[in-house]
């Protein structure tokens, strides 16, 4: 089994972990490094349950190999502390069995840093790559609306 | 004024659960853990001619390849299933060995490497096939398999179980009638899709004590399962359930548990994950039933509802596991909660090809009121008459009797005819059901009624309660969080009853068989009464040993005395108290005497009073109470491309006691929307070879956000006195009546009558040309 050092800059710290190059980010985050808030749902790309943030962007964490990781600023779901999302998300209950709930802050937190003033159609474009299957999506959109709302006020002054 | 009752705390497991602390079954990793792969069946019926392992064998990394050992068998209520398929495949996906390897991709390659030459069989497709003369027979052993009583199964046919009904005198109905309606209806099984895949994890320690960790509703089951199946003692089996992402029934069947403790001896008791793949969770796993259903009804001019024949055929895939169940579910069901003299119903579990069944949330009430609400809709169009003033006069009420002949009353049912009045204010139904808003754009309503009750017998609870010095209280329950948040409600439960701070209450999330009281199963949405009225009676005992103690401190008897405000005080004298905390561990007095322990409060409650249901005639009762509720869906329908959208969807439910505010409204939104989702978008679809076709979430047609429509959901509190302040089961009745709903709106929209599910522009257009082409 070959596998190779790299270095993944995660949640602010520089680890050294070594990886088989076909392993995929989400494998390595889990196995390796003990981050399990990322969870595998179809490891294909289609739940959006690995939803990690890759420089800014919300990446599948199954779509991308650890190797492409290097030279990264990735964050995971154990890298949020206090955020407004995850507030929001206790407020209005937005998770049940809270399988999905690492994958869509992630993504709504990627959201609200890059498009505070996102439109509805934006937001909808946003959160369909998640898929939550307990809550209505009901709760979510309540969560997501607020932190965006609350992100534009402290914007705005 | 409620303490806590009806309020909305915070759930307990939200800081875990926003942060990713959260533990779910895949999220346990050990440096020593082994992993499973399946190699899985490519045909839906076929004779295994060999399986060569040779190649797979030689795979870097590889312990141990597991073959299906021929017995022993497992079921439920019939044990009809190998752990893996030894001789015969029977439905596509089915799994025929396991890899055991160092790691997941070493485990996988070894898997695809496995050889397996089959022999085509015959194929099942549908109950309909399998109930012809002369169809394959799927279990020819069917007579000999070891089963419960109360359960069915005729030899030499393909059906595992047969629930009857026979109310009144079916005949003299007809003869009453002056209009009847008849109609098929069908669907194929669909899935669960919790977003967790379904993982297990199975450990033996040199003691022989076998550790299982799962994704499951019923770790209970799987300790008694264990011991029968393997012969283990049952102390020496114990069950680990963190949290659950997801199960809406699905993991209520134990089936992956089995197949990882083979490979568990295989390796000499190491430990080993097994993890599904989406695929396998959806194909391999235990699925939703599909159903072939012929009614036929009859009503006076007036709408007074006289006979009801109705034949159920419930596919239960290739085994019966919950299958047996569901059938007598759907038979005591059967009418809808309309009250009906005369019932003739046959509700049959029959072996297709299909992958096998298992609990679904609603337990076969979602199928069977599809069948009959739209059965409703259609004598209510016969009659001319308005489809919810048809029901407000046939449905049931306190008196009446249900198909299984027990006579309801007013805390076993709740109000429907409240609800009825209600819907038609929130969706303004004077309004019209059908407004044009474009020239191919129709604004449609559609609405159903639902009752649900839980055949569950013998369903028990148990709760501890340990004080802890400070006066704080841990609650132990064997529910299994999936997602509902009862174990919130239950500190919340503890919290009005001793009128504390329900901050200072702790509730252990995850259940160890080994430490924790059992809980029957988490399902059927009887954690609350069960678990509820198990922590009320732990509560009472508490309260009684802080009592003893007090009664000593403050020299006077535990009968003037009163639990409250973390404090033990007289009763007509208040200011004479003592703190809880300085009791709850015993309590020593001045001169160094001390009396008392550790306040540990014990509780148990079982559902009482339900029986068997009789063979020829179904008479029993079924289940501790029924819910009651009112749905509706709105949609927006374009007469050109028979495409439409959700504008609307309400939920009018008789819920006995509001609880928890939120997690209530949560848990009817996120039902309605997956009874939604199933009735518009779900299904398997099988090949003539009933091989599925690709089962993935990229296609399967899983809502998302934005698929949603806008919930308004109303609350009634007629209470169920046996229930915990009396609440009612809730998690399930958003669900039910969905699927109804929008196929009566579909219905009236397209002009045709919808007998099929999904119902897809394309399904909907076909219904509209087969109809014109007649
Ligand atoms: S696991 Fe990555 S999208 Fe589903
Ligand atoms: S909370 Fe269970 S899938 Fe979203």
């Amino acid at each position: 089994m070959d596998e190779n050092a790299i270095t993944l800059s995660i949640n602010g710290r520089d680890t050294t972990c070594f990886v088989r190059n076909a392993a995929t980010l989400l494998y390595i985050l889990r196995e390796k490094l003990g981050l399990t808030g990322a969870k595998p749902g179809c490891l294909n790309g289609d739940c959006g349950a690995c939803t990690i943030d890759v420089d800014g962007e919300p990446m599948k964490s199954c779509l991308m190999l650890a190797v492409e990781g290097e030279g990264k600023k990735i964050t995971t779901i154990e890298g949020m502390k206090q955020t407004t999302i995850q507030s929001q998300f206790i407020e209005k209950f937005a998770f049940q069995c809270g399988y999905c709930t690492p994958g869509f802050i992630m993504n709504c937190h990627a959201l609200i840093q890059k498009h505070p003033d996102a439109t509805d159609d934006m937001i909808k474009n946003w959160m369909e790559s998640n898929i939550c299957r307990c809550t209505g999506y009901k709760e979510i959109e309540d969560a997501v609306k607020t932190a965006l709302r609350q992100a534009n006020q402290n914007t705005d002054g | 004024m409620n303490w806590s009752i009806g309020k909305s705390p915070t759930r307990k497991d939200s800081l875990e659960k926003v942060t990713g602390a959260a533990k779910y079954t895949a999220d346990f990793i050990g440096a020593q853990m082994l992993h499973v792969k399946l190699a899985v069946s490519s045909h839906a019926h076929a004779k295994l001619k060999k399986i060569d392992t040779a190649k797979a064998k030689q795979v870097p990394g590889v312990h141990a390849i597991i073959l299906g050992p021929a017995s022993p068998l497992t079921g439920d209520e019939v044990k009809d299933r190998p752990i893996m398929a030894s001789d015969t495949v029977r439905y596509y996906g089915e799994p025929i060995a396991a890899v055991v390897a160092d790691h997941p991709f070493q485990a996988k390659k070894a898997a695809e490497l496995i050889e397996v030459t089959y022999e085509p069989l015959p194929v099942i497709n549908s109950p309909k096939e399998a109930l012809q003369p002369g169809a394959t027979l799927l279990h020819k052993d069917l007579a000999t398999y070891e089963k419960i009583p109360h359960v069915y199964p005729e030899a030499n046919t393909n059906i595992a179980n047969r629930t009857k009904i026979r109310k009144g005198n079916i005949s003299q109905g007809w003869d009453e009638s002056d209009i009847t309606i008849e109609e098929n209806f069908s669907f194929s099984p669909s899935d669960h899709t919790a977003m967790e895949t379904r993982c297990t994890i199975v450990e033996i320690k040199p003691d022989g004590v076998v550790h299982i960790t799962s994704s499951t509703q019923a770790p209970y089951k799987i300790k008694k399962q264990f011991a029968e199946i393997f012969g283990l003692e049952e102390g020496k089996v114990v069950v680990h359930a963190p949290f659950v992402g997801g199960g809406y029934g699905g993991k209520v069947a134990t089936q992956l548990e089995f197949i990882a403790y083979l490979a568990s001896v295989a390796v000499g008791g190491k430990p080993v994950k097994l993890l599904y793949t989406r695929e396998e969770d959806m194909v391999s796993a235990p699925v939703r039933i599909g159903l072939d259903a012929s009614i036929k009804l009859g009503a006076t001019k007036e709408g007074k509802l006289t006979a009801a024949e109705i034949t159920y055929l419930i596919d239960s895939g290739a085994y019966s596991d919950k299958g047996s169940m569901l059938t007598k579910a759907a038979a005591a069901t059967c009418t809808g909660p309309y009250n009906i003299e005369n019932v003739s119903c046959d509700a049959l579990c029959v072996y297709t090809n299909h992958p096998y069944v298992t609990a679904y949330r609603g337990f076969s009430h979602s199928e069977i009121l599809f069948v009959f609400e739209r059965a409703m809709d259609i004598l209510a169009k016969k009659l001319k008459m308005d489809p919810l003033v048809l029901r407000e006069k046939n449905v049931f009420l306190p008196g009446m009797t249900t198909p299984t002949q027990t006579v309801l009353n007013h805390s076993t049912v709740g109000n429907l005819p409240n609800c009825i009045d209600k819907l038609k204010d929130l969706m303004n139904w004077d309004e019209g059901m059908v407004v044009r808003v474009a020239d191919n754009k129709l604004r449609v309503k559609g609405i159903s009624c639902s009752w649900k009750t839980s055949t569950i017998s013998g369903a028990s609870s148990g709760v501890v309660l340990l004080f802890n010095p400070d006066g704080s209280v841990n609650v132990l329950s064997g529910i299994v969080e999936i997602g509902m948040g009862t174990k919130t409600i239950l500190a919340q439960l503890l919290a009005e009853r001793l009128k504390m701070d329900i901050n200072k209450i702790h509730v252990q999330m995850e259940v160890d068989t080994k430490v924790i009281p059992e809980h029957y199963k988490t399902a059927a949405s009887r954690g609350t009464l069960l678990a509820g009225r198990a922590l009320l009676k732990a509560a009472d005992d508490a309260v009684s040993q802080l009592k003893h103690i007090a009664s000593h401190v403050l020299t006077c008897s535990p009968d003037d005395l009163e639990v409250g405000y973390e404090k033990v005080y007289v009763r007509d004298e208040p200011e004479t108290f003592v703190q809880v905390k300085d009791i709850c561990y015993g309590y020593e007095f001045p001169n160094g005497n001390s009396i008392g322990g550790q306040v540990i409060g014990r509780g148990n409650y079982t559902l009482r009073h339900l029986t068997n249901l009789d063979y020829e005639t179904g008479a029993g009762k079924s289940g501790p109470e029924w819910t009651v509720g009112a749905q509706g869906v709105e949609i927006e329908f374009d007469t050109t491309d028979y495409t439409y959208k959700l504008l609307n969807a309400y939920s009018v439910i008789d819920i006995g006691k509001v609880l928890h505010y939120k997690a209530a409204m949560g848990q009817v939104m996120g039902a309605m929307s997956m009874g939604l989702n199933h009735a518009s978008a779900e299904t398997f679809q099988f090949t003539q070879d009933a091989i599925i076709s690709s089962p993935r979430l990229r296609t399967y047609g899983t809502f998302r956000y934005g698929d949603h429509p806008q919930y308004h959901v109303h609350f009634f509190e007629t209470p169920h006195l046996d229930g915990p302040y009396g609440a009612r089961g809730v998690g399930e009745n958003g669900l039910i009546g969905m699927p109804a709903a929008l196929a009566n709106s579909l219905s009236i929209a397209a002009g045709v009558e919808l007998t099929k599910l999904p119902l897809t522009p394309e399904s909907i257009w076909r219904a509209k040309e087969g109809d014109e082409e007649k």
